[in-house]
């Protein structure tokens, strides 16, 4: 099979399950976003979202994107590492047109899975997985809150000053990955020329910006609300 | 104004493909800027054999640009820190006096150091020999217009064509990945109607040989494209990858 056996079917991978997690991060976004103007709407968002088999179904194939990605990436990064050889070069440079994420991006990608644990830890296993066990409130901070209070979670972990800057930290790395990631997608399915690469990487760049522009906006709205 | 330089030169040794190899120091004094580097590294050979030394081993051959013959990965870059030339068309007037330069040979798993600076390219050759032509019956010669080609895809595919297979994409490349060389040659006639009757025999051969000979997976770095010396641009890679896609969903 030529998708999984050649290089260009083995980066089409990469590609296209790159470009579905970058929709799945829109939405991730627009949702968050709406928790700072009203902690209700989240809310419902949140129940909609919980142990409902629709839901469950979408975050079993969210999982499956997630790990063809990172699957693929260490079967990929393996490989160039051999073909690159053995010895390495002892004077290095990098021309200018070489953007620095674009030769970071499995580092860069250990970061975003590693603030992904994190993220997992204190929001998804507390209020999906929570319900899926089958309760229905469970303990945050001394009290008692629902599995489906989305808001109260967010309000918990954002008033921690250190978990504010681990956040954006994580974003930072997220918008390295995705300036490089997004074009780069596009010119592996090959919809791309010397006009279009621009007009890609510029399409780009803004996306990376308006995504992590957006989580961090709620991340720092909700820090300096717990300030009040 | 050129003027006479004294440099040091890092030269990688090698004896054999399996040897370890490593780095040698010689001084050079009262080198002309005018010389090319490569007449600088024949005079460090007239040197060393008139000290009785093992001469340094590299390739060269026409010595102005266009065989592709001429390698070398000078102070980090393939060709030398001057942009769309071969290492035959560096002179040492980029190089200040007492400048310390390191050479050293292509690294890539897909090219093996046959000795020094000189590698076995023998790679390239066979992804070529694998599609990299166009299949004809000879016959009588056909008048140049007798085929309309527009303007913009002759011009594509002449830059494409300009590609002179040094290997310096691989070997600048982190991923060891061969796919601007490649993606140049399958360009080159896909993009002219001669060639576009074989093009999707042709991607699907020469992928599959460039991925059995055991060079990398592209990931867009463009280090290639920066690194080039014939300035081939990374949309043959798209175009490539166009071919290559639609070539195996037709099957």
């Amino acid at each position: 099979m030529w998708l999984l056996n050649s290089s260009i079917g083995k980066k089409l991978i990469m590609s296209i399950s790159g470009l579905f997690l970058v929709l799945f991060l829109l939405f991730h976004m627009a949702m968050n976003v709406t928790a700072v103007f009203s902690e209700d709407a989240y809310n419902m968002i949140c129940s909609l979202l919980g142990s409902n088999w629709y839901a469950v179904a979408g975050t079993l194939v969210l999982a499956a994107g997630f790990i063809v990605h990172i699957c693929y990436s260490i079967l990929l990064t393996l490989q160039n590492r051999k073909a690159r050889g053995s010895d390495r070069y002892a004077v290095n440079s990098r021309p200018k047109t070489v953007e620095w994420s674009s030769q970071n991006m499995f580092v860069l990608g250990l970061i975003v899975v590693g603030f992904l644990l994190l993220h997992f830890a204190q929001f998804w296993y507390k209020m999906m997985f929570a319900e899926l066990m089958g309760h229905h409130q469970i303990e945050l901070g001394g009290a008692m809150v629902s599995t489906q209070a989305g808001a109260q979670f967010i309000k918990y972990y954002f008033s921690n000053v250190v978990i504010v800057v681990l956040y954006l930290i994580w974003y930072v790395a997220l918008w390295f990955h995705l300036t490089h990631g997004f074009w780069s997608a596009i010119q592996t399915i090959g919809w791309n020329n010397t006009i279009w690469l621009k007009r890609w990487q510029v399409i780009g760049n803004i996306f990376a910006t308006v995504i992590c522009l957006g989580f961090a906006f709620v991340t720092i709205a909700f820090y300096l609300k717990s300030l009040l | 104004m050129d003027k006479n330089i004294n440099i040091t030169l890092k030269v990688w040794r090698q004896k054999g493909p399996k040897e370890k190899g490593a780095f040698e120091t010689f001084q050079l004094k009262d080198i002309s800027q005018g010389t090319s580097f490569l007449e600088m590294l024949d005079i460090l050979n007239e040197q060393l054999i008139n000290e009785g030394k093992e001469p340094v081993v590299f390739d060269h051959d026409c010595r102005e640009g266009i065989c592709g013959m001429c390698s070398l990965y000078i102070d980090g870059h393939p060709h030398g820190p001057d942009t769309s030339i071969t290492t035959c068309q560096l002179h040492m007037r980029k190089f200040d006096d007492g400048a310390t330069i390191t050479i050293e040979p292509w690294r890539s798993a897909g090219f093996p150091v046959i000795r020094d600076l000189m590698v076995d390219r023998y790679a390239y050759d066979k992804i070529m020999q694998a599609g990299g032509f166009v299949s004809v019956n000879t016959g009588g010669i056909p008048d140049a217009n007798a085929i309309p080609i527009p303007k913009k895809d002759a011009d594509l595919a002449m830059d494409a064509a300009a590609c002179i297979g040094c290997g310096a994409c691989a070997a600048a490349c982190k991923n060891g990945s061969a796919m601007l060389f490649v993606s140049a040659k399958v360009s080159q006639l896909a993009l002219l109607p001669q060639g576009k009757v074989e093009a999707a025999r042709r991607a699907k051969a020469m992928v599959a040989k460039m991925d059995e000979l055991g060079f990398g997976n592209c990931t867009n770095t463009r280090a290639c494209e920066a690194e080039c010396p014939k300035d081939v641009s990374i949309s043959n890679i798209a175009r490539l990858n166009r071919e290559f896609i639609k070539a195996k969903l037709q099957d």
